[in-house]
Order: C-alpha cells, then structure tokens, then sequence
C-alpha cells in the first residue's frame, strides 16, 4: 500500500494508539451508564471524573468548569446561546469575519431574529482589526466570540489583551479554541475567557465528543435540555468511551506541547520555506509569526485547489484547500477573502496542518513532489502565460 | 471527496489533447479567474468542415480538466454540424457522469465549444447576449433559461449546479425561480412593494451601510469611500486612496457597493461614482 503523508491534521487527526487502548474496555467490559447504581455504572462514572480532571487540566481548568459535549459545534452553539439567555436584554453580539461555520453560521441566523452582529474585519494577513474591535462593543453588548486560532491561516487572535477588557464592561467572553487546544499552551488560569469550546478529533481523540469550558460564577443555561447529566447542564447520557478517550488525549496533548512548538514547528517551517523557494508565484497566507506551530497556509497562483489537491492524493499527500470546488460552495472560503487574498490566489490555496506524527521523511516527499503538479497545472491553465496581462486586474474587494 | 468516475479520475490525471492551437479556425474561452474555472478551446478544420484537430487550455478542478478532455475527444472527426449538437448532458455522458455539483464544468464545455462555432463561422457580435441576473458568476436570463429548458431543471440548486447563477450572495434567486417558473409555465406570485422610506431615513440608512459594510473592506487595501449625494434612487459616491487609482477595481468596487446598498437600503438603488 501506498505510504500516507497526512498533513491535514487541522481537518482531523489520527486517534492516538494510547486514545483506543483507553476507551476498549468502556465499549464490552465496563459498559455501564454512568448514572446506574450498579459495579458497571461506578465503572463507568469514575473514569468519566479522571477525563474531567484530566481535560481540566490541559487548559488550567476546574474539573467542575467542564461540560462534555458531542463536539466542538455543540460547545460553540452552547456557549452563545447560554450567553444570550443569560443576559435577555441585550441584543448586541460581536465576533470576526473568519469564524468556523460553528459560530458564522450561528451569527448570521441571529443577526437574521433578533440580534445586531458586527464581524470584526482581518487586515491582509488575517490578524484582527482592534481598533474596530474596541469600537464596536457597548453597553448593549451581550457576548463577544473570537476564536483562539484560525483553522485555516492559522492566525491566532490576543485573547489575552481582549479578555481583560470584556471582564472590566462585564461582557461574556466565549472563544472557540478548538483549533489552539493541543497545539498551544491555552491556560484559562491566565487568560480570563468565560467560556472557551475545545473538540476532541483536533486532538487525537475520536470525532464526535468535545467540550465546553464554562467559569465558574458565570450564568449559564443549557442548549440541550434533559437528564441530569453534566449537572443539569448538558442532558444526554454521556458518551463514555469517547469522553475518556478525550482525557488521554488531553494528558498526552499537555506532554506534547514542547515537541509540537519545536520539532512539529521546524518541520513546518522547512517545509514552507522550500515550497516558497521551489515554486514562483507562491506565497503565505496569514502573519507567520503569530502563528499555530503546526499550520501554513500556501496560495499556489493561476491554478485551482481542488485539482492540486487530487493529483496530490494521487501521490498519497493528504492536505485541504481554500478553494471554491473543494468546500461544497462557488465561492473561496470565507476565511480567505475576509483577508482580501485575491481570486487568482484564493483558488489555489492549500492548507498543510502538520502534527506530532509527521517526519521529516514526509516533509521531504512534498518538497520534492508537489512542485511538478503544479507546474503541470499551470501548463495546463489558460492563464499562466498571459499572467502579466493578469496581475492587476483583479481587486480585493468584494 | 467527490465521487468521480474512473473516466473522470483519467481524463483529469491523464488529460488528452492539452495545449493551444496557433493557427486555429475557431477560438472559444468561457470562465475567470474570479469565478474559479476557465477553458479556452481550439480548434481546427479542414476544407470539408470536418474537424481535425482540437486543443484545450483549462484552469479549474478536476472535473473541468476532464470535461474539457473529453470535449476535445470527441470533437475529433466530427464535421460541424456534428459538434454543433453535442450538449453538456452529451459532455456528462461521455465520463460516465458527473456529480451533480458540478455538472457546471460540462455545461462550461458546451459554452467554449459554442463560442468557438460562433467565431470560426464569424458570429461572434451579433449573438443576443441576455441580462445578467447573478452578478456574482456573470450569468445571463437567457443563459438560465436554456440550461433549466435543456436539462430540466426544477429547482434553484440546480441551476446553481448547473450554471453557478445564485450560488453567490444569493439575491438573485427570486429572479432565477422566475425564469424556472416561466419556463415550466408556473406563475409566481409578485413580490410585495417595500414600505415607502422618506429621503432622509434613505440617506442616513446609507450613511450606515457605507460605514458597517463597505469602508471596512475598503480600508483593509488603503481605500476610502464619501457619500456626496443622493439624488433620487442615485447614490453619488467618491473614492479614496488606492480604490480611485485602481482602474479594474471600479467594476468590482461599483457591483460590491451597489449589491450591499440595494441588500440594505432599497433594491432599486444605483450607484454612480463622481470624480
Ligand atoms: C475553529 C473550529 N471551530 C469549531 C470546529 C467544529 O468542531 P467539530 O467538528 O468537533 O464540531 C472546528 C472543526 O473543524 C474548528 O476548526
């Protein structure tokens, strides 16, 4: 079989051997509902409370802060909505242009019933507008949600130097950090969000079960109404394999930090560096200091992602892209065009999301590879030779 | 991940006939960059109308690259009367289908090969062009309501599929269920009249717009935007710092402005730039 390259590890990440070996005996042995008053259900419930301290523990939480969800999604939508209920007189709600769908989607229904949103622009290289930022809360200000880190540049936002701020007006901070947890130090000891999503499959847990940080003292109420589970604060019976295999992933994530933020970092490094140097008209995508360790977003000009992405998949390199063809819709993603990249760069953008598995070996593979497909592909456009006629006639906005 | 046939993954990883053709008989492109694909096609004939040679060059996913192959495949030894008939179903047809999604890519085909046709028998002006109704994708009425009457399109997403029209900001959707209607003999109801805005909520409502929507986007590329007047349904405007000079840019800037003030304020708004 052909050897895989994966670097798509901001899509999904392999569940780590350590993860599976874990979760086993909670699907046939100890299969028990955490609730029952029976050996299997004990089983089961304490196990549940060593995930909780360890997740806890990755982000300088309290065992008690953290509700397990299904995913990432059902953090983010947990959190806003909890946010809105609390505070029913308010109807002002701000976040950024480049949210995952979790929140952008969320934003835009509610900017639709009822609520006024403001998406805070990105300049070019994807990092926050701060002054409009600043301007844009007031006192009818409900809650404010700015990512950790970008899935697809990779940029990551001062959550830091807004949370203060928000804690001094009393707005509801909530950030998703389902991309930073895992790949940066996100200690909520130091930084003060009340409220912050994090999602297993980021993470070398399985797809299916994330979690949402909540302070304590922070007023909350839950999106799904049922049992008593979570503390009455997210009804459901638990999925208790997955949520432990999330607390090995969290205590192995906490002992792999060091190595994602140097040799994982290198590797990237190397690996952008060359493929600027290898092919023209290539370039970044996003500020490459304030930057996930592990994630470069590449645009390969006048030729189109999804069609470097298969010819790539043909060589067993596994990567995503910013493309219009490749997400289901016409358009370039969101991401993208909020920083203004231009069509003849957004199309070909391809994201590479490297994680601790990933070689040198592999690193190597693509240098080596990936520079005659896209020579190839520009072969193949109409518009690779007449690309002087090109350069300018295409603007940013839109 | 697409579904792709075996013929598409081939015609994709192993196109036929890649290249330009110097001194063609007939030329066609269709596509921008902006909207994500491209083909420009060749090709030749010889003194019967048969045609000997064909070339493509395609900027675009997998499966324009292998529409585009395969157009020229099968263009190959036809006479033009020949050609002239093969539809974007025929283009499908011949990779053993495409998914729906992107049944776009042969339609694109069909459009390169009819320019092409146009240009060799020395049609290309007096062609009717229609009225655009996605800004988005450059689509026309007349466009849509060949691909919905060919292909038997019921709903908008198809014609999304199918033509990219209202795959977009979406605000010519109504306007594309019209044309399905009139093409399945359907009537639709007419849309309700807005409320009626006195001049000075219409310009203040602008005045925001300009502010909330469009100046971010214009300041992130050093630009600018001032509201001069409002005159009628006219909206006087004047740009900026690098806007004013970028001259590609006044298309794009006029289309991006005008879409958010009719979005916002009122759908019959028209913006004119002053120097
Ligand atoms: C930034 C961000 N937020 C939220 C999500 C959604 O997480 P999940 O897939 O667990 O719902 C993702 C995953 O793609 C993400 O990258």
């Amino acid at each position: 079989m052909m050897h895989i390259v994966y670097m798509d590890n901001n899509a999904t990440t392999k569940v780590d051997p350590q993860v599976v070996e874990e979760m086993i005996p909670y699907f046939m042995e100890s299969y028990g509902n955490p609730s029952s008053m029976h050996i299997l259900g004990g089983q089961a419930g304490i196990k549940l409370k060593e995930a909780r301290v360890n997740v806890a523990g990755l982000i300088g939480a309290q065992p008690e802060e953290i509700i397990f969800t299904s995913c990432g999604t059902e953090s983010d939508n947990t959190a806003i909505w909890a946010a809105l209920k609390s505070n029913p007189g308010k109807k002002h709600i701000v976040t950024t242009r480049v949210e995952h769908p979790a929140i952008k989607n969320l934003a835009e229904y509610l900017a639709k019933n009822g609520y006024r949103v403001t998406f805070v622009p990105v300049d070019r290289k994807g990092r926050l507008d701060m002054d409009f930022f600043y301007e844009s809360l007031t006192d009818d200000t409900a809650v404010v949600s700015v990512m950790w880190a970008n899935n697809e540049s990779g940029v990551i936002f001062p959550i830091e130097e807004i949370a203060p701020v928000l804690r001094d007006r009393g707005i509801v901070f909530h950030s998703d950090a389902v991309q930073a947890v895992g790949k940066l130090p996100v200690n909520v000891e130091k930084v003060e969000v009340d409220m912050l999503s994090l999602s297993g499959h980021k993470l070398h847990a399985p797809k299916g079960v994330g979690a949402l940080y909540v302070r304590k003292r922070t007023k909350f109420s839950p999106f799904l109404m049922g049992g008593h589970q979570e503390k009455g604060r997210r009804g459901g019976t638990e999925n208790v394999a997955s949520i432990i295999g999330l607390g090995k992933a969290a205590q192995l994530a906490l002992e792999r930090h060091e190595e994602v933020n140097t040799r994982v970092r290198a590797l990237r490094d190397r690996l952008e560096k060359e493929l600027l140097e290898r092919i023209p008209n290539s370039m970044v995508n996003g500020d490459q200091e304030m930057r996930l360790p592990n994630t470069t977003s590449i645009a390969f000009e006048y030729v189109e992602g999804e069609a470097i992405l298969l010819m790539m998949n043909e060589l067993g390199i596994c990567a995503s892209s910013g493309s219009a063809c490749t997400s289901g819709s016409l358009e370039p993603s969101h991401v993208l065009r909020a920083m203004g990249v231009p069509f003849t760069a957004a199309h070909g953008s391809i994201r590479f999301s490297l994680s601790t598995y990933n070689t040198d070996q592999e690193v190597e593979f693509i240098i080596k590879k990936l520079p005659p497909v896209i020579s190839r592909l520009r072969e193949m456009s109409p518009f690779w030779a007449d690309r002087e006629g090109l350069a300018n006639a295409v603007c940013s906005v839109q | 991940m697409w579904e792709y046939t075996d013929k598409v993954k081939d015609h994709f990883l192993n196109p036929r006939n890649v290249g330009k053709i110097d001194d063609a008989d007939g030329v066609g492109e269709v596509g921008s960059l902006a909207c994500g694909d491209a083909l420009r096609l060749y090709f030749k004939v010889d003194k019967d109308g048969k045609i000997i040679d064909a070339k493509f060059q395609t900027f675009g996913c997998a499966s324009a690259i292998a529409s585009s192959s395969a157009l020229t495949e099968m263009l190959k030894g036809m006479n033009l009367e020949e050609a002239q008939k093969i539809s974007n179903e025929d283009i499908a047809q011949f990779l053993g289908g495409l998914p729906k999604e992107k049944m776009h890519c042969s339609v694109m085909g069909r459009d390169a090969l009819e320019k092409a046709i146009d240009y060799y028998r020395g049609e290309s002006e007096k062609k009717q062009e229609g009225n655009i109704v996605c800004e988005c994708f450059g689509v026309t009425d007349l466009e849509i309501e060949r691909t919905v009457r060919e292909n038997n399109l019921r709903t908008i997403e198809d014609v999304t599929d199918y033509v990219k029209a209202g795959g977009g900001c979406g605000q010519c959707h109504d306007q594309i269920q019209e044309i399905i209607d009139s093409v399945t003999g359907k009537e639709t109801p007419k849309r309700k009249e807005k409320v009626g805005m006195t001049n000075l909520q219409k310009i203040k409502l602008i005045e925001e717009t300009l502010e909330r929507e469009i100046r971010p986007a214009l300041k992130q590329d050093g630009g600018d935007i001032e509201l001069i007047d409002v005159d009628g349904n006219q909206v006087l405007v004047k740009l900026r710092g690098t806007c004013a000079k970028c001259a590609a840019s006044q298309v794009t800037l006029k289309h991006y402005v005008e879409n958010k003030l009719q979005e916002f304020v009122a759908p019959e708004l028209v913006v004119e730039e002053v120097q």
